[in-house]
């Protein structure tokens, strides 16, 4: 330690100032854009931790197109273009996972300790973490159409409907990544949010119109993949992708999504409070 | 009435079927530290906990710098540092990062961060390695970032979680250093410890916790007194000069004590110990036992162990006790 160095004086807070500046709402933006850029420098610094955006989606679209594109239609081709759409969907469901992981990491690490104890809204560190997490949805779209390129995927519609796809996904990512925040709150571990997680994305995301048409399905099931979120998503990323209609399951897959911020944002919020 | 910049009544917390905190009443002098003192599991951590606003009692009431803890938590955390037990920095981010983003937190414009950081990294002696990510700094570095953390926003009052737990004697002072300097700039500290020691070195008040209790607040040395205080302990090559030595330390026996042979639990036999005011005892022991020709194999003054502490406050007749 330097001793010769005068000590920094700590000027006991004497003035008013007790309110944040500029207002709640405010701060709470700038807080949350500087626990953005915290978890920004995290992900650059671990691109390992960027797998399950990149290469794993690469691998499933691989693995599904030359391994069961044939048996599915008979047309390699023909089932890549279905199936892009469809999977973009799925790893963005997945891809939400890493999140509630990490969260919980932090919080058992105590990180999370040192912003409870500092003047910010208790959701800005969530909020943060949440919109940091757009730079790997993008990713995901970025990775699956660059390389579904490669393998003759072609859009159909064009630049416009591409880029609301694109924008779609990434913002159905931002709202069903509260999922696993708030299981991120509830469970001990990083792998149990993991386990957890899996149980629900996996019927989600194969229990729809991800890898096959809806019609082939046996009736109960075909139930379930009418009320699953996934289901309009896929179809309006498909029309936007390949073309076809897409209004009414816009519709469907915004208040989907609406419906996941009203529930699972105040959920994850009070697990977080919960959680000492 | 004192100025009083901590103050607490009749905590209270449970977890599950541990009761953390029974009632536990505390109280901070301005301009003072005080030292939490108790074994692993007392209740400290819970206790700072609450009055740092990261929980909230089951009972009771608080307030830091005159505000109510549990009323307007806000307003307590503009004037508050908390270093916890584990230090809490972001490994993935640099030295520099972890302050500017406390800072950001803490509503400073991005340019005043930046100076405070730079600031701190300095005093802290960790301007060499603030470019480098804290994962790898040492277990000491970390302790020093953690703490320059809760000092960004030049905090009215500094809570340190057993700041020191696990360091080296050596980063031990630096830290104690650290602590000492912060009260000159006008900041309040409580700190947890498990050191009776530390406690002793740095607090102006010292408040022992047991089983979620408040057993003893007194000055350090009221709490000596109360269990037996400084002991200078000789043990002479030869035992049979034991009577000698003896004679020497009766010399510098605290007023109304006197030297005798030890018989206390863990005492080693042959050796001879005596309650002292201060170490200047032993520059009078030291010759005296030259001068009578005494040859030592051990010399040397002891604070009373954490154990002694609690076995002198939790039983009735503790003198008698010690003797078992």
């Amino acid at each position: 330690m330097t001793t010769t160095l005068v000590a920094p004086v700590n000027t006991p807070t004497t003035a008013a100032d007790d309110g944040p500046r500029g207002g709640a709402l405010a701060a709470l933006v700038r807080h949350s854009v500087a626990l953005a850029r915290r978890s920004l420098i995290k992900t650059i610094r671990t691109p390992e931790a960027l797998i399950d955006v990149t290469l794993q989606p690469v691998i499933f679209l691989l693995l599904f197109t030359y391994l069961f594109g044939g048996a599915i239609t008979g047309d390699r081709h023909a089932y890549l273009q279905f199936l892009l759409p469809g999977m973009l969907a799925q790893s963005l469901a997945m891809g939400g996972i890493a999140l509630g992981q990490n969260l919980n990491a932090d919080i058992e690490k105590g990180v999370f300790d040192r912003f409870r104890s500092l003047p910010v809204a208790r959701s800005a560190p969530l909020v943060g973490a949440v919109a940091a997490d757009v730079v790997r949805y993008l990713t995901v779209c970025v990775v699956m159409l660059g390389f579904g390129t490669v393998m003759g995927f072609r859009i159909e519609t064009g630049f416009l409907p591409a880029v609301a796809a694109v924008a779609l996904a990434v913002g159905f990512g931002l709202c069903f990544c509260w999922i696993s925040v708030w299981v991120g709150m509830l469970v001990r571990t990083p792998g149990a949010v993991q386990g957890t997680m899996f149980l629900l994305v996996f019927p989600l995301s194969f229990g729809s119109n991800v890898f096959v048409q809806t019609n082939t399905l046996p009736g109960w099931l075909q139930a379930f993949v009418h009320v699953n979120p996934i289901t309009p998503l896929v179809a309006t990323i498909r029309g936007l992708l390949i073309g076809g209609p897409v209004a009414h399951n816009l519709w469907m897959t915004l208040a989907f999504m609406a419906g996941l911020l009203v529930i699972f944002v105040p959920l994850a919020l009070r697990g977080y409070a919960r959680r000492a | 009435m004192t100025d009083l910049v901590v103050r607490a009544e009749g905590l209270r917390k449970r977890f599950g079927k541990t009761q953390a905190l029974d009632g536990v009443d505390l109280a901070m002098r301005r301009g003072t530290v005080l030292g939490v003192l108790g074994p692993n599991g007392a209740g400290k951590t819970t206790a700072v906990r609450v009055l740092a606003t990261l929980l909230r009692p089951d009972e009771g009431y608080a307030e830091v710098a005159g505000i109510d803890v549990l009323k307007q938590p806000q307003r307590v955390r503009r004037r508050i540092g908390l270093t916890g037990q584990y230090a809490s920095v972001d490994e993935d981010l640099t030295g520099t990062q972890n302050l500017v983003l406390i800072g950001q937190l803490l509503d400073l414009t991005t340019r005043d961060a930046r100076k405070r950081a730079a600031e701190l990294l300095e005093w802290f002696d960790l301007s060499e390695a603030a470019g480098r990510r804290a994962k790898t700094y040492s277990g000491g570095m970390r302790r020093r970032l953690d703490l320059a953390a809760s000092l960004v926003g030049r905090p009215e009052v500094i809570f340190l979680d057993e700041p020191t737990t696990g360091l080296d004697p050596a980063k031990r002072e630096d830290m104690w250093g650290v602590v000492r300097t912060q009260i000159t700039q006008g900041s309040s500290v409580l700190l947890t410890t498990q050191y009776l020691e530390e406690a002793d070195a740095l607090a102006d008040e010292i408040v022992v916790i047991d089983k979620g209790r408040v057993i003893a607040h007194d000055t350090p040395d009221g709490l000596k007194r109360r269990v037996g205080g400084l002991t200078l302990r000789v043990r002479p090559a030869d035992p049979a000069r034991v009577p000698d030595v003896l004679r020497v330390l009766d010399l510098v026996a605290s007023p109304g004590t006197q030297a005798s042979p030890d018989k206390g639990a863990g005492s080693r036999p042959g050796a001879v110990s005596v309650p002292v005011t201060d170490d200047l005892s032993l520059d009078v022991v030291v010759p005296a036992l030259r001068r009578a020709e005494i040859e030592v194999n051990d010399l040397g003054l002891h604070l009373p162990s954490l154990d002694e502490v609690f076995h002198a406050l939790t039983s009735d007749s503790p003198k008698e006790a010690e003797l078992v």
